[in-house]
């Protein structure tokens, strides 16, 4: 195993920031620690870079391949470290940012100057930033500087990567771009590499383990299909995509809205939770199962065609589909409609959405 | 009334009052230097109390503007890359100089060396002259100067946060390479900026140099002190004249300075 935490608590005055902690990431894995904002991904990513302190209780530690690394300073981790606004040095070209970990060594660690072009130079290529290596940070665009981090942290080679919010500046159609390179070059170098972000859609496609955090705490590690399809509470539920809150009983094994929100027979009366891919829409309510809805908006543009429904207690209600499906039915804003859940997941703890 | 009137009768205002204060006055020293022809004017820094003015300016200038840099940018540094307990405290001592009088700053320095205190006739009895000599005018300049870096530095740093130097040490840097390479760079405009009102005031004290000073022809007076001795004394009026002429240049080049540097700021010349 690379890096392990351990029973890692962290606060700031009174706030709460991480919660006793307790990680493990594999080696050459790519992970995404994912929660919203406050949520202390950021903190423990700081903390294991060694930037940032915790709460040295009994137990409390980092371990990079099974050794402590407490005790190390910063510079002695030997961390890739990108900063969520990649921190380049203003007053240094690209050349001398990348340059710039390779320069400050001392003593033994010393390199040639040659060697160090030598490196740098195979740095801008890998990067892509050929011929840019005497801009300034200033004259790049934010997908350029992204890189430029990037390889800044590589250029130190560093037992592990750790990214902060690593496409959070850059605009949707960039950052879907570098989000795949990325991913290719991670394939390419096999870096163990740990990525902060708030964006589950990115977190799921890129990342081989997620990590969902809230308030401090690790709410559920796992593969992005595992995290996403297998929910272990509402807030990852939630949290990792639209989903549709409905109160109703299940009655062996079929699920029966509570057409009341107050309902007497307060054991059997469930909340549960249902993808908006994962209802239908029926023009006909078959079996009685269904519960009526009006369509108040449709949104055709896009992959999917996405309904918006209000309830008759006006609680709204998203539906997605594909096209196909949606002209077989040709379902019209104001239509009165039957919605029935296909897959729905129980949560018993209370939370609310 | 047209809408064009108001503006108008504004900049003239702003010139009038920026000519009547400052142009004026300006323009009167350098015609009072040269009235008597440029000869005169010349041989006024001939005259040997003056070019000694001259360098005891220089060096009291010399050793308190680098000493208050080193201070002001080691200051800086703590305050805004470092948490620590009282730093408020800090911050407000800082701006100490700014809100007492420049007498008041002489007067502390006289009380501390005086011959009249015991540490003052200790220093006497072992013939080491502070006050109405010259450590006493370093201290004195050192003392009414010392904000003016630190003050230049405080905000730049602060708005510029310290990310860059968290991702020199991730990259492996000690704090003599970070200081040198990252922060140094960052704020040497700020910092030459700082540096020159330091300098322009260190040179043009009055007040508390002159309570330390003595005045002392030839030994003790600094350019200041120097032109109110003269000025004083009738003898030639103009020579008094030429040597503010020296000040109100210096002042003249610190604002060239200072607007070359905020061109360069505001356009991120490196």
């Amino acid at each position: 195993m690379s890096v392990e935490v351990r029973n890692i608590t962290k606060r700031f005055d009174n706030f709460l920031a991480l919660d006793n902690i307790n990680l493990t990431v594999p080696n050459g894995d790519l992970v995404a620690l994912l929660g919203p904002s406050g949520s202390g991904k950021t903190t423990l990513l700081r903390i294991i870079a060694g930037l940032e302190s915790f709460e040295s209780v009994d137990g409390a530690d980092i371990l990079f391949k099974g050794a402590s690394v407490v005790g190390n300073r910063v510079a002695d981790r030997r961390v890739g470290f990108v900063f969520q606004h990649y921190a380049l040095f203003r007053h240094h070209t690209v050349y001398g940012n990348i340059a710039f970990g390779l320069k400050v060594r001392r003593g033994r660690d010393r390199i040639s100057r040659k060697a160090i072009r030598e490196r740098v130079m195979n740095l801008i290529h890998l990067v892509q930033l050929d011929g840019l290596e005497s801009r300034y940070p200033d004259q790049l665009s934010g997908g350029q500087r992204q890189r430029v981090a990037l390889a800044r942290a590589l250029a130190i080679e560093p037992r592990f990567l750790l990214l902060d919010e690593p496409f959070g500046a850059l605009d949707a159609r960039v950052r879907q771009n570098l989000r795949r390179w990325l991913r290719r070059m991670h394939d390419e170098i096999k870096l163990t590499s740990i990525f902060v972000t708030h964006d589950q859609e990115e977190a799921l496609e890129l990342a081989d383990r997620v990590v969902v955090m809230n308030k401090g705490r690790v709410e559920q590690e796992g593969t992005p299909s595992e995290v996403f399809h297998s929910p272990k509470n509402a807030f990852v539920m939630d949290f990792l995509g639209n989903v549709n809150l409905f109160h109703g009983r299940i009655e062996s094994g079929r699920v029966s809205f509570d057409r009341s929100e107050v309902v007497a027979d307060g054991n059997k009366q469930t909340r549960f939770f249902v993808r908006p891919h994962e209802i239908e829409l029926l023009p006909e309510n078959i079996d009685n199962t269904g519960l009526p809805a009006k369509i108040s908006r449709i949104q055709l543009a896009g992959a999917i065609a996405k309904i918006e429904l209000v309830d008759s207690s006006n609680k709204e209600i998203f539906v997605e589909m594909s096209h196909d499906k949606y002209s077989m039915y040709k379902f019209q804003n104001g239509d009165s409609v039957f919605v029935v859940p296909k897959n729905s997941i129980v949560f018993p703890e209370d939370y609310s959405i | 009334m047209p809408k064009k009137t108001v503006p108008i009768i504004f900049i003239f205002l702003t010139f009038f009052y920026l000519g009547l204060f400052l142009l004026l006055p300006l323009a009167a020293i350098f015609a009072e230097a040269f009235r008597k022809g440029f000869e005169v004017y010349v041989n006024s820094f001939k005259d040997e109390y003056a070019w000694s003015a001259i360098k005891l300016t220089l060096l009291t200038a010399g050793i308190a503007v680098p000493l208050n840099v080193v201070f002001g940018v080691a200051a800086a540094w703590c305050i805004t890359k470092f948490e620590f307990r009282g730093k408020n405290v800090l911050i407000t001592l800082i701006d100490l100089p700014f809100a007492i009088s420049p007498i008041v700053a002489g007067l502390i320095f006289v009380l501390i060396f005086g011959q009249q205190t015991a540490f003052g006739a200790w220093l006497l009895s072992h013939n080491i002259k502070i006050i109405f000599a010259v450590p006493g005018l370093v201290l004195a300049t050192i003392f009414v100067t010392f904000p003016f870096v630190v003050r230049e530095l405080i905000p730049l740093m602060q708005e510029q946060g310290k990310t860059e130097e968290e991702a020199a040490v991730s990259l492996g840097a000690g704090g003599w390479d970070i200081f040198w390479r990252v922060t140094l760079p960052n704020i040497k405009w700020g910092l030459l900026y700082g540096v020159i009102l330091c300098n322009a005031r260190a040179m043009g004290e009055f007040g508390a140099v002159s309570v330390v000073s003595g005045h002392i022809r030839g030994e003790t007076n600094t350019i200041p002190l120097y032109i109110q001795t003269v000025y004083d004394g009738y003898s030639a009026g103009s020579s008094a004249f030429a040597m503010a002429t020296l000040l109100a240049s210096l002042a003249l080049v610190t604002l060239v300075v200072k607007s070359i540097i905020e061109w360069k700021v505001k356009h991120r010349e490196r």
